[in-house]
């Protein structure tokens, strides 16, 4: 779904006109990012918050010519989905949940618990 | 930020209805993202960001006190991906592509 679907839905959802679901969805995604550029938190119960995130300046590499490259400190935004949202999303293969079968497990990917 | 000040900031800019109104055009914002990211399908919204619904495979993770292995089940989790529009507007020091043409020049080789 895009940004321009999001707002036919929403129209359609509300019986607003396209023009005005246009306005408001604009407006969320402009006072969202409004926040964020204040380095505010946003909220969204059900949804998910946003904060901004501190990162400072480091010394990386040029992956293709090995040069070292600095890195400036930089901010950057990160979403954490709301409970609700989160077992929306997974809802689907809840089944899997049953018999985690260790046979099919795959001992690589133990770095990235979460 | 909450979402009572979402509904607050299109209440005084869009107007013409009530906060009541504004409030239910909101709430039917987040409720539709939310119907279909539950469906597992991706919103993009330009100058923003993406959300996107990824498949996870059943993995081996550790209880961090014990170190036993634990599986962790194959679930979908929702990521989001910042646009370069608000990653710039978080960083508004930092000079439009100038890291990327600073990375690319670096990146030709020399000797071609």
């Amino acid at each position: 779904m895009t940004k321009s679907e999001l707002i036919d839905a929403v129209a359609q959802r509300r019986r607003i006109t396209k023009s005005r679901s246009e306005q408001v969805v604009n407006t969320v995604f402009e006072a969202m990012t409004a926040a964020l550029e204040n380095g505010d938190g946003i909220e969204i119960r059900g949804f998910g918050s946003f904060t901004v995130r501190h990162y400072k300046a480091y010394q990386g590499r040029n992956p293709r010519t090995g040069k070292p490259v600095e890195v400036p400190a930089k901010r950057l935004p990160f979403f954490k989905v709301g409970k609700e949202l989160k077992e929306l999303v997974n809802a689907t293969p809840a089944e899997n949940f049953e018999e985690p079968s260790s046979a099919t497990m795959d001992p690589v990917n133990v770095e990235d618990i979460g | 930020m909450t979402k009572a000040e979402i509904i607050d900031a299109v209440y005084e800019k869009v107007g013409d209805f009530s906060k009541k109104d504004a409030a239910e055009i909101v709430e039917a914002v987040f409720d539709t993202m939310k119907e279909v990211l539950a469906n597992g399908e991706k919103i993009k919204i330009s100058g923003f960001g993406n959300f996107v619904v990824r498949a996870k495979k059943e993995r081996v993770g550790r209880n961090p006190q014990t170190g036993d292995p634990i599986p962790i089940s194959a679930r979908r989790v929702l990521t989001f991906k910042p646009s370069q529009v608000l990653k710039m507007v978080l960083n508004p020091h930092k000079q439009k592509g100038s890291d990327a043409a600073a990375l690319s020049a670096d990146v030709r080789p020399a000797g071609e």
